[in-house]
């Protein structure tokens, strides 16, 4: 068949470039075909020679989440001065395991994937984008059981609710992937960076108000700069935002105990996207800078 | 003609760290030994290629062929100079180059065609050749991890040969296949060739250098030691010292 051999022309029209830097998330994005057969690959690897295979997913976080309804709701009596308690923490758990995922994952994405590294230029932010889509895979299942969960407590979100709740998951999604592009990069020259992601995410569940409501902190630093920086943590952020299209509107205004949420909600919620953008960007910087150096250093 | 690749006084240098954590850092350091050292992988070297050309890269093991592929192929950068390249780059940098073990004949084939640049319809449209070539038959679907070193290597080399390209780089092709698969991947790069692609061509074996290529590169401690005919650049290496186990007809050798 000579129609598939005549690729090559005489002289390619293209001109003189230095190979292998067309790296950059932009890049990942133009590629979306590899980035799709990457993100298969990983979701096959980590099932593969396993039985229950994509259940496993599920069972950790049901049984986490069943752990802190036993020990929060029921010993500590959170669930009797709370409305829907259970949706509370599940739709706060949807983001933090979000988040920790997309962050481990990622930051092992690049040493896991060196064979390809070493040898096959391509874009080297494939790789920890696709942990972050993989993990992203992994909350729909989750998004599914708590959308039945709260259609059957009864649930009817406005708009602004609606705004709210992708802007909590767009955050998130955002300040994973620029954290998981940094320490990617950082654990190929030192692979203790991943067990500082370890030791990081045990702080998540309880920088949030997931398994507590959030004003337990309102009590506690109501109107001082404690509450800010508490607010400042874009992970709490999109939690709150988050429980605000899932739980808020579950509660309802005559509730026994009605849901306080923070004040400037949307506006902050704005200003960390943007903040964690310029992260984002600062990450990919860095990113650049030491990818040079990844080939030789895996 | 246009030039193909262009390498400007290029340089790599390699660090190597003979410590690794705190504790073996602060031993070292009261002993007063090194910490590290470096080497230049690659050093200075410059030459143009044009498009068309058929090159053997040649050396001993250790002068940095494998390196100075690397940064034509982009997976590794320049410390110093220029490395520049026109066009598609394909081939493989050592045999079975980023196969995933745990997925199958069949999803490698499509990951490694697709880091190539090949499109989901392009390899569809070569699949039956890929495979036909590969010739791994019912391990299609078997993951890559169980193939035996031959086999991933076919696979590899089958991918990268059937990748539009306007450069293509070999490196160790032949160095695990048998003999049959040799022949076979000779008159695919002798195809290559022939489509007025670049070839750029690893190989320890003068026979083979000698059939494929034009022109000869020979890299000596990471220096371009020669650059010219095929025969003069055997002769530079003492390669074609006769009363070596090597037999002219059917060199084609073990390569790296």
């Amino acid at each position: 068949m000579s129609t598939t051999l005549d690729g090559a022309a005489e002289v390619p029209d293209s001109p003189l470039v230095a190979p292998g830097e067309q790296g950059g998330l932009h890049n990942v994005f133009r590629q979306r075909y590899l980035l799709r057969l990457l993100v298969r690959k990983d979701l096959a690897a980590r099932y593969q020679g396993s039985f229950l295979g994509l259940f496993w997913s599920y069972v950790q976080p049901l049984v986490r989440f069943l752990a802190y309804y036993l020990v929060i709701g029921y010993i500590f009596q959170l669930d009797k001065n709370m409305t829907n308690f259970p949706v509370h923490i599940f739709a706060g758990m949807i983001i933090v395991h979000y988040f920790t995922e997309t962050f481990s994952s990622g930051t092992r994405s690049i040493v896991q994937n060196k064979r390809i590294i070493q040898k096959l230029p391509l874009p080297r932010e494939m790789f920890p984008v696709a942990s972050m889509l993989v993990s992203a895979y992994h909350t729909l299942p989750q998004m599914l059981i708590l959308l039945v969960a709260v259609l059957v407590t009864g649930w009817d979100p406005t708009l602004y609710d609606l705004a709210a709740g992708i802007l909590g998951f767009l955050t998130i999604a955002v300040f994973g992937m620029a954290l998981a592009l940094m320490f990617s990069a950082a654990n190929v020259f030192f692979r203790d960076f991943q067990n500082v992601v370890a030791t990081l995410t045990i702080f998540v569940t309880w920088s949030v108000p997931m398994i507590y409501p959030y004003d337990r902190i309102a009590n506690l630093f109501g109107g001082s700069w404690a509450e800010q920086v508490y607010l400042a943590n874009p992970v709490a952020n999109s939690v709150i935002l988050f429980q605000q299209l899932f739980w808020v509107p579950t509660v309802g205004p005559d509730a026994p105990y009605p849901a306080i949420q923070p004040d400037h909600l949307m506006s902050r919620g704005f200003v960390i996207l943007f903040v964690c953008l310029l992260w984002l960007a600062v990450a990919q910087l860095l990113f650049t800078k030491f990818e040079a150096k990844f080939a030789e250093r895996l | 003609m246009a030039e193909s690749i262009v390498v400007e006084r290029a340089s790599k240098r390699f660090t190597m760290q003979y410590t690794r954590t705190i504790k073996q850092m602060s031993i070292a350091a009261l002993r007063g030994q090194k910490l590290s050292d470096s080497f230049l992988a690659v050093n200075d070297v410059s030459f143009k290629v044009e498009q068309g050309e058929s090159i053997g890269l040649m050396g001993l093991n250790g002068s940095g062929k494998s390196t100075l592929l690397k940064l034509i192929s982009g997976v590794m950068r320049p410390d110093q100079g220029s490395v520049l390249t026109r066009g598609r780059i394909a081939g493989l940098i050592a045999a079975g180059a980023g196969f995933h073990p745990q997925l199958t004949g069949r999803e490698n084939l499509f990951l490694n065609a697709a880091i190539l640049g090949m499109s989901e319809a392009e390899t569809k449209r070569k699949f039956d050749q890929i495979v036909d070539f590969a010739d791994v038959g019912k391990f299609l679907e078997t993951p890559v991890g169980h193939y035996s070193s031959g086999m991933s290597a076919r696979l590899g080399f089958a991918v990268a040969a059937f990748a539009e390209s306007d450069i293509f780089l070999a490196d160790e092709v032949l160095a695990v296949g048998d003999r049959p698969f040799k022949r076979k991947c000779m008159a695919r790069m002798n195809e290559i060739k022939k489509e007025g692609r670049t070839l750029f061509y690893v190989s320890h074996a003068p026979g083979s250098v000698r059939k494929m290529c034009e022109r000869a590169l020979v890299l000596v401690d990471g220096k371009l030691g020669f650059d010219g005919p095929v025969n003069d650049g055997i002769h530079f290496l003492k390669y074609d010292d006769t009363d070596g186990p090597d037999q002219d007809e059917d060199d084609l050798g073990a390569d790296i």
